[in-house]
């Protein structure tokens, strides 16, 4: 059980007719309870390949190995949550299977309690971020994928959903894939980071984390800082 | 009560108007009242009635059905968009005589070509709104729905119907009023019962009481239909939304 993307190209063309490479040749794999950490400049082509992995988007050349009975979990960046249901039911909707002890465990974690019954329209993107998550988690995913989870909160938002996040994915061995502009959720929460190229995207260095992630300390952090901040990447 | 105000203005300024046009053109209030009264008690009123609200039920729901299904499918796929649209753009601009009166020639003077005629003329607006409103559709969520392998039925009920709602409504709306209108002439043109067939008779005989009765019985159970059913289904769909201030 195992991801294992090895694509070699994709092509876009616009509306002008014009045909623009958006992806390079890339190759990665991940295996169970690892965190995949893409890190690449704005429109370098990350969502792209997240669409092509997620099997949205057919129109590529390469491979994509996943399990064919993996279920997905995945965290898009805008919530897409379904405005109509309540926010218990749109969590349900993907998750059918979930149980009502799991549901309401996620709900704690995730502090979602007092807002099982609310429409989408009524919560601030903060707790529809929050949504999202518990949507994915309730799938119990084999393969998860947070597409910048923790863009546009507050810092003090966001350090907690991180600390929320490490214990989901510590809970159960996941193969994660995180998509982040920030290198602190980065190194916090990966087991290898993949630096990518701007346009057309390819990954310019892999760089895994020895250090487990339960265990690192802040000193530890530090120094994986500075190891980053000394290598000469395009895209940090 | 400001529905019940408006009720009475409108009794009000009938009522002066017949005052100053004369019994023969526009019969007072009471007058029309005594009418329905006595075609009421003799059954013919819900009788005619019924005739035309089970001819307006049958025609609107088949192609309410039918429309929904062609806009959906038209919405979705390139090929049938290309394939169905002249014929609609001919249904569309089609007159609704022209429908009627072919029916009735080719069908004959039958119950089933009446439905027939009606339901062809109420189903291409159908089929523009729900196209429409299939590409309206927001990808991002179908996305969703796939990513997260909802069954193709979950999905369709809990992702598509939900944002084709008011547009269905918008269609049954829109429909329902056509429907209204045109039941009558299919019913003045070819059928021996119905509000429609009454009118005719009262026209050709001038008995404005009568024409006048059996018109504002038939606004009346509109009225109550759109009250009772269509408002509710409107609002129970868009329950979701944030209420307009």
């Amino acid at each position: 059980m195992r991801l294992e993307v090895d694509i070699t190209g994709k092509t876009f063309t616009s509306a002008a007719g014009e045909t623009h490479e958006v992806l390079a040749p890339l190759r990665f794999a991940l295996c169970p309870g690892e965190v995949g950490v893409l890190i690449g400049p704005s429109g370098c082509g990350k969502s792209t390949m997240l669409r092509i992995i997620l099997g949205l988007d057919s129109d590529f050349r390469g491979r994509i190995a996943r399990p064919p009975q993996a279920r997905i979990g995945m965290v898009f960046q805008e919530p897409r949550l379904l405005p109509w249901r309540s926010v218990e039911q749109n969590v349900r909707l993907a998750a059918p299977e979930v149980t009502e002890a799991k549901l309401s465990e996620l709900f704690r974690i995730l502090e979602l309690e007092a807002h099982r019954s609310h429409f989408p329209g009524e919560l601030s993107l903060g707790l529809a971020r929050r949504v999202g998550l518990a949507r994915a988690f309730a799938v119990e995913p084999d393969l998860l994928v947070l597409d910048e989870p923790l863009a546009s909160l507050d810092d003090a938002l966001a350090g907690r959903l991180r600390d929320e996040i490490a214990t989901l994915v510590a809970s159960r061995p996941v193969m994660t894939l995180l998509v982040t502009h920030s290198l602190d959720d980065a190194i916090r929460l990966g087991d290898r980071l993949f630096f990518l190229s701007p346009r057309p995207a390819r990954i310019v260095q892999e760089i895994p984390i020895a250090i487990p992630r339960a265990m690192r300390s802040e000193a530890d952090l530090g120094r994986i800082r500075a190891e980053l901040a000394a290598l000469p990447l395009e895209s940090k | 009560m400001l529905r019940l105000l408006s009720f009475v203005l409108f009794l009000v300024t009938w009522w002066i108007a017949a005052l100053f046009v004369g019994g023969a053109k526009l019969p007072p209030p009471p007058a029309v009242l005594q009418v329905m009264i006595a075609e009421a008690s003799s059954g013919a009123l819900f009788l005619h009635l019924g005739a035309t609200l089970a001819r307006v039920a049958l025609a609107f729901t088949l192609a309410m059905s039918l429309g929904s299904a062609i806009g959906y499918l038209m919405g979705r796929v390139r090929l049938a968009d290309k394939l169905g649209d002249p014929w609609l753009i001919l249904l569309l601009n089609l007159p609704a005589l022209v429908v009627i009166v072919l029916a009735y020639i080719w069908a004959g003077l039958t119950e089933a070509a009446a439905i027939a005629a009606i339901a062809i003329n109420k189903l291409p607006t159908a089929v523009v709104t729900l196209r429409e409103g299939t590409r309206a559709l927001d990808r991002s969520l179908d996305e969703m729905a796939r990513v997260f392998a909802m069954p193709r039925w979950r999905a369709f009920r809990h992702v598509v119907l939900p944002q084709l709602a008011p547009y269905i409504a918008a269609a049954a709306r829109s429909g329902l009023s056509l429907v209204w209108k045109i039941v009558l002439v299919a019913e003045l043109l070819g059928r021996p019962n119905g509000v429609g067939f009454e009118i005719g008779v009262a026209f050709q005989l001038f008995d404005t009481p009568r024409l006048l009765a059996y018109s504002l019985t038939f606004a009346a159970v509109v009225l109550v239909i759109e009250t009772l059913l269509v408002q509710p289904f409107e609002a129970r769909a868009t329950r979701w939304r944030p209420r307009a201030a």
